[in-house]
């Protein structure tokens, strides 16, 4: 049995209607998952840059990345998981605070760099930015306060230094 | 000057040098007909069904090389198409299927015959465009023909907002297409083709396996050359039947379910398989852990996403079969293989495609057998059931594009619009349809157009009144439980035939068989329908019943 890995693609396409729902067709039509899509346009408005992870053993990984290859729209895959690069995701949260336990709150956003971006009469609305790990630390220590609501940007990834 | 977008839609068909247009009107692609109506260089066939349509232009892909078009309306005239392109798709041909569709500001509103034909279609095409001004016609035709006829072949489709198709805009069309994220790799790498041939050169029970691709990428002589040159027996799939003359002593003929003992047993007693332009289907594997367990595998193929998806590789080579064949021809010599050609050849000669004749019925086989005795130059479409098995395995084909087939998706109502379109595209050939009853009432309406175009097409039914290979799972693995597959309610094919202004004729008695094919040679000012009826019951052997090894080959029934 072959081990599942998660892996980060970033994939530079055409900025054309219809791309995400081909990529997403893709995973769709086999079977395989999205674990985060991120999309947006680049500096150059006719391409957009997705950063998407999924999991999966070896090969559905190597089908993954040959299926992305074959899409018309797709310019440049790159599989980050084997390269040196940079993630970062962006986590909102909106937590119960009420006046007397907001202090702690804050204490935690300061410790973790977070900001405070909303502030409410008994809610705090939280930024966090940084990898996996300081996202779920600052999100299990505002667990018990009350998470009213959540949203995350999914991973957005690109490889360090100059490309090769 | 300037023209409307369906006018910009036909010029650029003819720049593309698109002879004919497969198609049903329908109103969203009114202005696209009548930009046809007085063109006297593209010219429109009124087929009588979209998917009718869009067989024809793949028949006619599949026996010229080049690329099919078909043309439908919005709506249900989209939907129609999909088998089509979903047929073509998996059998990687080239085509441009043009929707028609509602006006823009229509589009999304629940408007009359309006579907998103792109989201329809996403899955079953190689690319798509929507149209939704005139001036992006040119170019997307343009894009729409280097994409479906390059790299793996495959339908693109175009679908046409009305009101594109009638603004009028600068006609100009793109000498040269340049699409920035599609460059098919076509030369092979030279270093895995090094590594190939020392394979080649090492082994002593290699095989070549081949398929569509080769076919689809005119490599037959190429193919030819590296099998005579080496010496390495060789099996052909459905899909690239005559790429290999099936007549050689190298050939081992059609592997996989319903393929010859011989392949079969080489697949797995091979320390070598040659893998070109094929595709490791599981109709031709069988159970994967038994699959050729003892060989080393090279795979040559167009397409990367192909390599490695069923089985693991050693040498993958991503690259034109072509072009790859001959970088491997100026390095390969003969190879010392002699015991295993007499295990071949001793296969060979044990296990040839047979049958028993029962009673005086007819025997499917026999008729098959007729035939190629009496058209054995044809161009053949089969359609898809036990009829198709027969063919491919008694017809000897020896040319490529003599066999044309749904052998992916298995489309049965395929072989008679595609022999149209076949017949239009080779004029001087001979086009034979081997058909069933199940799948010539698919689509029998093409016989309409076949007639009204006076196409001396040969259709002959190989009926035994059942959806045969169904039956025959049913018989094997159903305790004969005939659920939904008696057709003894078919018409009479022959009268229907007459009624439709075509020949019909009706075969009921074994010495009629051979007399009425020879009559079937004298009609040439339109088609001529034979009924066969055959023994109903036969069934389809040799077989690998489904999830069993290639070594577990039935022969038959005891």
């Amino acid at each position: 049995m072959m081990t599942e890995e998660r892996h980060i693609f970033s994939v530079l396409v055409e900025n054309r209607f219809g791309v995400l729902a081909r990529i997403a067709g893709l995973f769709s039509g086999r079977g395989f998952n999205i674990d985060s899509l991120n999309v947006a346009e680049t500096d150059d408005p006719d391409v957009s840059h997705m950063t998407i992870v999924t999991h999966g053993d070896a090969q559905i990984i190597e089908q993954i990345y040959k299926h992305l290859n074959k899409l018309i729209d797709v310019i440049k895959v790159t599989d980050l998981t084997v390269e040196n690069h940079v993630e970062r995701e962006i986590v909102l949260i909106k937590v119960y605070a009420e006046p007397q336990r907001r202090g702690e709150i804050l204490q935690i956003v300061e410790i973790f760099r977070a900001h405070t971006v909303d502030v409410g009469p008994d809610s705090l609305i939280i930024e966090v930015t940084g990898d996996e790990g300081k996202l779920k630390a600052v999100v299990d220590l505002l667990h018990p306060y009350g998470i009213q609501e959540l949203a995350r940007t999914g991973k957005i990834a690109i490889m360090r230094g100059a490309p090769k | 000057m300037e023209l409307s977008g369906a006018k910009i839609l036909i010029e650029s068909l003819k720049q593309e040098g698109v002879e004919y247009v497969f198609g049903v009107n329908g109103g969203a692609a009114m202005p696209i007909f009548d930009a046809l109506y007085d063109h006297p260089d593209v010219k429109l066939i009124m087929m009588r069904h979209e998917q009718g349509a869009s067989h024809a232009a793949d028949g006619y892909a599949r026996a010229t090389g080049k690329v099919g078009v078909t043309l439908a309306t919005s709506g249900p005239g989209a939907t129609n198409l999909v088998t089509g392109i979903a047929t073509a798709y998996m059998d990687s041909i080239p085509m441009v299927a043009i929707t028609g569709q509602v006006f823009t500001h229509l589009m999304g509103n629940d408007a009359f015959q309006e579907c998103d034909v792109i989201g329809v279609t996403r899955p079953v095409c190689k690319h798509s465009y929507l149209i939704k001004s005139g001036d992006e016609v040119a170019d997307v035709i343009a894009e729409a023909f280097h994409i479906a006829s390059t790299g793996r072949p495959g339908p693109v489709v175009v679908d046409f907002a009305k009101d594109a198709q009638i603004h009028e805009s600068l006609f100009r069309y793109p000498e040269k297409v340049n699409i920035r994220s599609y460059k098919p790799k076509v030369e092979g790498h030279p270093r895995q083709i090094a590594k190939a041939v020392e394979l080649i050169h090492n082994a002593e029970r290699p095989i070549l396996y081949a398929g569509g691709g080769v076919t689809l990428a005119d490599g037959s002589e190429e193919l030819r050359e590296l099998a005579i040159k080496t010496g390495i027996p060789i099996t052909v799939t459905l899909m690239g039947l005559g790429a290999f003359p099936e007549t050689h002593p190298l050939a081992m003929e059609m592997p996989g379910m319903h393929g010859s003992c011989c392949a079969n047993y080489a697949f797995t007693d091979s320390d070598l398989v040659v893998a070109i332009g094929a595709r490791f289907d599981d109709r031709v594997t069988g159970d994967l852990t038994k699959f050729a367990p003892n060989a080393k595998k090279i795979h040559i193929d167009i397409d990367a996403s192909c390599i490695g998806k069923n089985v693991p590789v050693d040498v993958p080579i991503v690259g034109d079969a072509k072009r790859v064949l001959a970088e491997m021809n100026k390095l390969v010599h003969r190879v010392d293989i002699e015991p295993w050609m007499r295990q071949i050849n001793e296969w060979k000669e044990q296990y040839p495609f047979e049958y028993d004749q029962k009673g005086d019925n007819i025997m499917p086989q026999y008729v098959i057998e007729q035939i190629y005795d009496l058209y054995s130059d044809a161009i053949v479409v089969g359609d898809v059931g036990q009829h198709q098995m027969w063919a491919a395995q008694y017809f000897k084909f020896t040319e490529p594009r003599q066999w044309l087939n749904s052998g992916g998706l298995g489309t049965m109502g395929f072989s008679l619009p595609a022999a149209i379109g076949a017949q239009l595209g080779c004029p001087d050939k001979t086009v034979v349809n081997i058909n069933g009853d199940g799948s010539y009432i698919m689509t029998i309406q093409e016989l309409v157009p076949a007639i009204t175009m006076k196409l001396p097409l040969k259709i002959f039914i190989i009926n035994n009144m059942y959806l045969g290979m169904v039956r025959q799972w049913q018989e094997l693995f159903h305790q004969k439980r005939y659920a939904g597959v008696d057709y003894h309610d078919n018409p009479d094919f022959a009268q229907l035939a007459d009624a439709f202004g075509a020949t019909g004729i009706r075969v009921e008695r074994i010495e009629d068989v051979r007399p009425a094919l020879e009559k079937a040679k004298g009609i040439d000012d339109g088609p001529v329908v034979i009924d066969f009826i055959v023994d109903e019951e036969e069934n389809v052997f040799p077989m690998v019943p489904a999830g069993a090894g290639l070594g577990d080959v039935i022969r038959g029934l005891a």
